[in-house]
């Protein structure tokens, strides 16, 4: 099992190359050995977890020591690996579509001046990413769940010269660390109260029954740790980073922004499970948050141009549902479209760099339209992923929304019909993206016989007609494609093959997540109500979209803003609290408090001015001084005798 | 016979007023000094008076240090007198006011 | 030598060598060395000055690599100096100077190797190696006298550092900070002299300024004393830190002095306030410490909040730096006013993290200044497309600052945050929100400085040289393996740490001092700082079978009983 140190030691490793040698090694051998390492780092997990299938269902959960970090007094961190079968699901669709990502951006990023520095945060994030699902330790997965955070930021932000970019980088590092803020201090509870972080100490003896948390401490801890999930995971109230994270590079926003990073929140909700059991009002926030997110970004998603931001308030919907299926305490459901969605949602962000690439940097879909036979591979892989996405039948996204629509049903029916709305909202935005991009007539010649050069962002073409993207680029879509239309065998519910549920079984024992029947004509009930609103969201925007790309009455104003939250909460913070702020800075400590101690000086140095006024030159004046001052002392010594 | 001790301090009070008076009134920086040293030897003879009265050694004590500092002072005192009667030929105490505030 | 076998015993490794002696002193000699050297010979002096502060940085590996990781000062020597007074030549180092020593010498000569240097090398060196005699001075003492005047001496060098290499307003800012500093000890210097002949009669009649002595002998003050001389203490030592409200030279010194002194002004003077109010404060007087302490954490706390709002809105790089300098010595405060082992031992690691930290933030400023003149956000931008290695060298002293996990800056915070939590709750909430506001005012700093379109003389800024890279990487090396591999630091810090906390409990038994001993569950959280008490075993399924009850008190709330039978056996018997 010592594949599990090559698992990280690989990206590792191929960060150092990177970091010391990237500029030497340039385009594109640095994109094949940070392609080298993903993948290997992919095999070794795939090894670990085929000896982890070795074992029985209930030892599989391995642990390996590194060394130890911080040890004081009571405290003793130390970093080490678990491998079980969570982590080990995180680890694998991480680390694999990872290496079909980086395997892309050889592609996309051909030209860049900066193709170095790029693959170095793409292994870095992978590592961080490892880091933080293969932790043994809440404080550990903490330094992969910040890891991964800088990453983010450092790809963002990846175009600095572009003001909005370096804007969008900073923005996303601090509503995260807002998120963090919570997660730090669920870890200072958990220190209080457990004296640990260790999965093993803390949730371990939680899940199988040997302690229980009081609600309230359950509640605390569930929450704290569900706010530092909401700021990764682009929740409501913290999920305005996500939308304009899309500055990055389009690899970036489909492995960080969708398949992968935002995806860290519902794996720390699965993994707190055995506290979350503990507390129902928890589970409420957790699937009533989930739920409410669904439904903003699905509305906000049906009012977008840009290609990328569609998708971007779509990945925000889907993370919704992972929440209202967790919250709603079925962890494997959450999971499955977890894992579903990293297939079809890496799938759509590739096959819409493919798009931006052949447009030359166009990203507005109102300037694109016809596409389909420039780009066939692109066009029919997109084609799954929508698909998928929308939850039509048999595609991936159908069978692990069902499973997540179904424990909401038993949940709640209300949270159930949210779930129901945004699955017709949800196939209502995805036809009408994939209408206005591929379908219909092309809106860009013009553009692209006035602009023929070459965008900086796809490199070296020249203008004219969209062509395919190389196979580089063109491989990854068709095998994520594959996994869109056949991924959902891994946890079909029917003939014995719910591969996934099984192998986590071990991991939410039903002490914790008690296991719910749902009659099997509800079931199916649910499945046919929920597939009727997907295709009606079809056909409603097939039917909207097919013929013009203008419709300004389904477009209103206030979805293209996206309800203006982000615009007030910017207003907010440059407005009021940064004059708040000014004046504190400059009033308050320059003004009041500096004034203070320049005011003690002042008065010491005012006073000298008016006692001068003595020290005339004059001795005589000092003589009659000294003799007055004699006299005085002398009158008072005697009268004190005297009396 | 013998002399009363009030005499002496009497003859004592006078020589200090007398050099106190001259401190205040006169210009000349050379007589001031004078009338200093006048006040100091007036102090110096109060305190033998008492030293005797009291038959306390104290006070003959005391007088040395006072002729000590005193001589000291002259020294300095003359000395600074003379540099500065170099600089300008006439030099009252009232001239040298440098050191007003 | 008056060891006694309690706090401050001394380890009994004694060198025939006196190493500390020569540690104090070859700084001094070099100063000497160098003002010997002709003012014509500008090269020599810097030779010779970097040749000292070399020298003691080998001699401070040394002392690293022969100290034992245990309670107690070690390598103490002591020589009669005053003797009348009961003033002595005593140095001693515990593992709370340890890394204060340490990370002394290695700043002083990365900031006199590393910035260039304006106007004469011989008096810079000179006034350098003064000042680093007497911070490590400072950091060395075992004699209360010998600690005040090096504490005092510091500021003769650093007010001639600041005033002879600073920016344009840096008299403004030499005066402002000696007076101020100065003002401060005054109280200091008051709380000293009143310790000092209260506790004479207990010791036959006889002043003594030991520090050992004298923490044996306080413990007899009547209890307002202690508050009050801890209180004296406790304002000369804000000062020099500077905690909120006394903070108001930091901008202005910080600003105006030169690259090299920034570097040591907010790198290791700093710490002679947060290392003085542990050692002679809380160690001496440790009932009027836990008696002030909640205004200490409450300053703490301000200090976080408020220095992070001022800090966002300055408008220079240089200045925003000097002001996050605030925020980050707040934390020093917080931590050792926690008394947890982690709170404090955070508190102690913060220290040593702030002087890499700030020190290469500010050798890093220096570089942008040389090359661009001015710091005004309104005038830079854009820096990383002409210079990738400046920024990412930037960048990576910026995460350690901002509390990356991985770099130094996290553990420290995390410590100090965590030690805090587990005995003042909120304070440790609102202080929390620092992992928010500092990535606010550093990115966004970093934002305005090196992303964004390059104007003007910023698309052509110079790529930092290898001499440049060379300087600033002991520095780096150092933020990166605190970071990820601190434990032979802590080994050899807790151990005095714990000590520490002993004697404070064992002084005043109704503070919060967590309990200690080696156990992995070991805290006695009181009952009204307790999370809740939410661990119950449930019936049946036996107390023996989980892991976290076994020295958890918190369970079924007995906080208060656990509290008050915390007094440690460890080993504190005799101090009083």
């Amino acid at each position: 099992m010592d594949a599990a140190y090559a698992i990280l030691a690989l990206p590792l490793l191929g960060t150092a190359i990177l970091l010391f040698g990237g500029r030497r090694t340039g385009d594109p051998a640095s994109g094949w050995i940070a392609t080298a390492m993903a993948v290997g780092s992919f095999v070794a997990t795939v090894v670990v977890w085929a000896s982890l299938l070795g074992h029985s269902a209930a030892s599989r959960t391995v642990h390996k020591g590194l060394f130890t970090w911080i040890p004081v007094g009571s405290l003793h961190v130390s970093f080490g690996l678990q491998l079980d079968p969570l982590s080990l699901t995180w680890a694998l669709f991480s680390s694999g579509v990872g290496s079909l990502i980086t395997l892309y951006s050889i592609g996309y990023m051909k030209g860049d001046s900066s193709y170095g520095r790029f693959f170095f945060y793409m292994n870095l994030f992978l590592f961080s990413m490892l880091v933080l699902v293969l932790a043994d330790s809440y404080l550990f997965s903490f330094v992969g769940w910040e890891g991964v955070g800088y990453c983010s930021y450092g790809l963002i932000g990846f175009w600095f010269e572009r003001n909005s970019a370096a804007v969008a980088a900073k923005k996303a590092f601090v509503t995260n660390r807002i998120g963090d803020f919570g997660f730090m201090i669920a870890l200072f509870m958990m220190f209080g109260h457990f004296h640990s972080f260790n999965y093993s100490t803390v949730l371990a003896p939680l899940a199988s029954g040997r302690l229980t948390l009081a609600g309230a401490t359950a509640t605390g801890l569930a929450l704290m740790l569900f706010l530092g999930a909401v700021g990764k995971s682009a929740q409501i109230p913290l999920y305005m980073w996500l939308p304009d994270a899309m500055e990055g590079p389009t690899p970036v926003s489909a492995l960080i922004h969708a398949a992968t990073m935002v995806t860290a929140g519902v794996y720390l909700v699965a993994r707190s499970a055995p506290i979350l059991h503990f507390s129902p009002s928890a589970q409420w926030v957790v699937a009533s948050i989930g739920a409410a997110t669904a439904l903003l970004a699905a509305t906000i998603a049906c009012g977008q141009d840009d290609i990328k931001r569609v998708l971007a308030y779509s990945t925000i919907s889907q993370l919704g549902y992972m929440f209202l299926g967790e919250g709603s305490g079925d962890y494997g459901a959450g999971i499955f479209h977890t894992v579903m969605h990293a297939f079809f949602k890496a799938l759509l962000f590739l096959g819409a760099g493919a798009v931006i690439h052949a447009l030359h940097d166009e990203q507005d879909m109102k300037k694109m339209g016809g596409l389909w036979k420039y780009l066939p591979v692109s066009s029919w892989t997109f084609l799954a992923g929508f698909l998928a996405l929308s939850a039509i039948p048999p595609f991936d996204g159908f069978w692990s929304k069902d499973a997540i629509l179904a424990a909401a049903w038993h949940k709640s029916p209300a949270l159930w019909a949210v779930g129901v709305v945004t699955a017709a909202l949800t196939a209502y935005y995805m036809s009408r993206q994939f209408v206005l991009v591929f379908g219909g007539k092309a809106r860009w010649v013009d553009r692209a016989a006035e602009h023929g050069a070459a965008g900086h962002e796809a490199g070296g073409h020249a203008g004219g007609r969209p062509h395919e993207a190389p196979p580089v680029m063109t491989v990854p879509l068709v095998i994520l494609a594959v996994g869109s239309t056949v991924g959902w065998l891994m946890n079909a519910p029917f003939a014995g093959l719910n591969f996934l549920e099984r192998w986590l079984a071990p991991v939410f024992p039903a002490r914790i997540a008690p296991s719910f029947a749902v009659a099997t004509g509800t079931k199916w009930a649910i499945g046919t109500v929920a597939t009727a609103f997907a295709i009606l969201g079809l056909v409603a925007g097939l039917s909207a979209w097919r013929r013009t790309a203008e419709r300004p009455a389904l477009e209103p104003a206030v979805l293209a803003h996206a309800w203006y939250i982000d615009e007030t909460v910017s207003a907010a913070a440059s407005g009021p609290l940064a004059r708040l702020a000014s004046g504190v800075s400059f009033g308050v400590d320059a003004g009041l408090v500096d004034g203070l101690v320049n005011g003690v000086g002042r008065l010491a140095a005012q006073s000298g001015r008016q006692l001068r006024r003595f020290q005339t030159g004059y001795v005589r004046n000092y003589a009659l001084g000294i003799g007055i001052g004699a006299a005085a002392i002398l009158a008072y010594l005697a009268t004190r005798m005297g009396g | 016979m013998t002399v009363p001790g009030a005499w002496y301090l009497v003859l004592a009070a006078v020589l200090f007023g007398i050099g106190a008076t001259g401190l205040l009134v006169r210009r000349n920086v050379l007589v001031m000094f004078m009338c200093i040293e006048l006040m100091l030897n007036a102090v110096n003879l109060t305190f033998v008076t008492f030293a005797r009265l009291l038959d306390d050694i104290g006070g003959q004590a005391s007088v040395f240090f006072v002729l000590v500092v005193a001589a000291a002072e002259v020294v300095v005192g003359l000395a600074i007198i003379v540099a500065m009667f170099r600089r300008r030929a006439a030099a009252t105490a009232d001239e040298i006011h440098i050191l007003k505030g | 030598m008056g060891s006694v076998g309690t706090v401050g015993s001394v380890a009994a490794s004694t060198l025939g060598f006196p190493i500390l002696t020569v540690i104090v002193f070859l700084p001094l000699g070099g100063a000497i060395l160098t003002a010997l050297v002709p003012a014509s010979d500008d090269g020599l002096a810097r030779r010779v000055g970097l040749l000292a502060a070399v020298a003691e940085v080998g001699f401070v590996a040394y002392l690293l690599v022969a100290f034992k990781p245990v309670a107690g000062f070690q390598f103490v020597s002591q020589q009669p100096w005053i003797g009348s007074f009961g003033i002595a030549w005593k140095v001693g180092v515990d593992g709370i100077s340890l890394f204060l020593v340490a990370v002394s010498a290695l700043l002083f000569l990365v900031a006199m190797a590393g910035p260039p240097l304006r106007g004469s090398a011989r008096a810079f060196m000179t006034w350098m190696l003064l000042l680093e005699a007497a911070c490590i001075g400072a950091f060395l003492s075992m004699d209360l006298f010998l600690f005040f005047v090096m504490f005092e001496v510091t500021l003769v060098p650093a007010y001639f550092l600041v005033a002879g290499w600073g920016g344009p307003r840096r008299n403004y800012a030499a005066m402002k900070f000696f007076i101020y500093t100065f003002a401060g000890s005054a109280f200091f210097f008051v709380a000293l002299l009143s310790l000092v002949f209260l506790t004479a009669p207990a010791h036959h009649g006889h002043a003594t300024f030991d520090l050992i002595t004298l923490t044996r002998l306080a413990g007899g003050l009547p209890h307002a004393d202690q508050v009050l001389i801890f209180a004296g203490f406790a304002v000369g030592f804000a000062v020099k830190a500077p905690l909120v409200p006394f903070h108001s030279w930091l901008p202005d010194a910080y600003t105006e002095a030169s690259t090299g002194g920034s570097m040591v002004l907010a790198g290791v003077m700093f710490a002679l306030g947060g290392y003085g109010i542990l050692r002679l404060g809380v160690f001496i007087l440790p009932r009027g410490a836990s008696d002030l302490a909640p205004v200490l954490l409450t300053l703490a706390v301000v200090g976080i909040t408020y220095g992070a709002v001022v800090t966002i809105m300055q408008r220079d790089l240089k200045r925003l730096v000097a002001y996050s300098a605030i925020v980050s010595v707040a934390f020093v405060v917080l931590g050792e006013f926690a008394f947890s082992a982690q709170g404090v031992a955070g508190g102690v690691l913060q220290m040593v993290n702030e002087s890499l930290t700030i020190g290469a933030l500010f050798y890093m400023v220096g570089v942008v200044a040389e090359r661009r003149g001015a710091l005004r956000f309104s005038e830079l931008g854009g820096i990383q497309k002409s210079a990738p290695i400046l920024a990412a060298v930037f960048l990576a002293v910026v995460l350690s600052a901002v509390g990356l996990p991985g770099l130094n800056g996290f553990v420290s915070e995390f410590l100090v945050l965590a030690g805090t939590f587990v005995t003042h709750r909120w304070w440790a909430v609102v202080a929390t929100t620092a992992i928010i506001t500092g990535v606010i005012y550093f990115l966004w700093a970093y934002q305005r400085v090196f992303h964004g379109p390059a104007r003007a003389a910023n698309a052509a800024v110079r790529e930092m040289s290898w001499g440049e890279i060379a300087a600033v990487a002991p520095l780096l090396a150092g933020i990166a393996f605190l970071g990820v591999y601190p434990a032979p630091l802590l080994d050899r810090l807790t151990p005095s740490v714990d000590h520490l906390l002993a004697h404070v409990q064992s002084a005043d038994p109704a503070a919060h001092v967590p309990r200690i001993s080696g156990g992995a569950l070991s805290y006695s959280v009181p009952a009204d700082q307790n999370v809740d008490s939410g661990l119950q075993t449930p019936a049946g399924a036996g107390a023996t079978a989980a892991p976290v009850g076994a020295g958890a008190p918190a369970g079924a709330g007995s906080g208060a009983a656990s509290s008050a039978s915390a007094v440690p056996a460890a080993p504190s018997g005799g101090t009083r």
